[in-house]
């Protein structure tokens, strides 16, 4: 069976692609191996204590808890990345495996097929 | 090579539904196959059968229904976006009690599992408009 990784590129409230990704891996894992990771401003989606209170969107940050729950084991994060938006793994709301370029790389290429979001 | 797609952007805000298309047609005349076309995101705005486009521009709506029917190729719209976005089939339109159904001919309204289904399946998975 194909294992898939999805990539997640946006940052969360902006638009709807990042909660739409979400969907999709959720539903994903339900049916094959499924890994994730976040690169670029995608970062953004798993710090913690956000509130979209104001924003009148759904919180859907919430939802990266169930990850582990639905078998998403591999959870991964560009490095540098990471140190250009001044964060590290401490901010995030789950943990979150820290790749350098070289790493991500390999990271990819153990999956048959990446879905970019 | 049996190719799976997934288009994410609306026609004319999107250059990425066209090259969509456009590739699409690439594959099949370089003697592939297409398994499936997964509109997702922005993208299922490609199944609503109500653009109406200006004259002198490209009818990418319809030029997608005549690529699937004529090649008998599986259009599939995400239910979760089309509803987000007013795309509806009769059965949907029905069940939300809305006015009336938009869902261009040539293209299914159907769940996220078709997404992944067609990606494990296929050779290639090839996104445009991420």
């Amino acid at each position: 069976m194909s294992s898939i990784l999805f990539v997640f590129s946006r940052p969360p409230h902006g638009s709807i692609n990042a909660q739409e990704g979400l969907d999709a891996l959720l539903m994903g894992s339900a049916f094959t191996t499924c890994s994730v990771l976040f690169v670029g401003d995608g970062l953004m989606q798993l710090v913690s204590g956000q509130s979209t209170d104001d924003l009148g969107t759904k919180n859907f940050s919430l939802s990266f808890g169930a990850l582990k729950d639905y078998g998403v084991t591999g959870i991964a994060c560009s490095e540098p990345d990471l140190v250009a938006r001044g964060l590290n793994k401490d901010d995030f709301l789950i943990e979150v495996e820290t790749l350098n370029a070289a790493g991500m790389q390999a990271f990819i290429r153990n999956h048959d097929k990446v879905l970019n979001f | 090579m049996n190719f799976a797609m997934v288009v994410h952007g609306a026609p004319y805000s999107s250059e990425a539904c066209l090259s969509a298309l456009k590739f699409a047609r690439a594959v099949l005349e370089s003697g592939h196959s297409i398994n499936r076309v997964f509109f997702y995101h922005d993208g299922v705005h490609t199944a609503n059968s109500l653009i109406a486009p200006p004259q002198d521009e490209a009818p990418i709506s319809e030029q997608w229904q005549e690529f699937g029917i004529g090649n008998n190729i599986e259009l599939i719209a995400c239910i979760a976006s089309c509803l987000r976005r007013g795309v509806m089939d009769e059965t949907e339109a029905n069940r939300y009690e809305k006015s009336g159904s938009n869902l261009a001919s040539g293209f299914t309204i159907s769940g996220l599992g078709q997404l992944i289904d067609a990606s494990i399946s296929a050779d290639r998975v090839v996104t445009f408009g991420v």
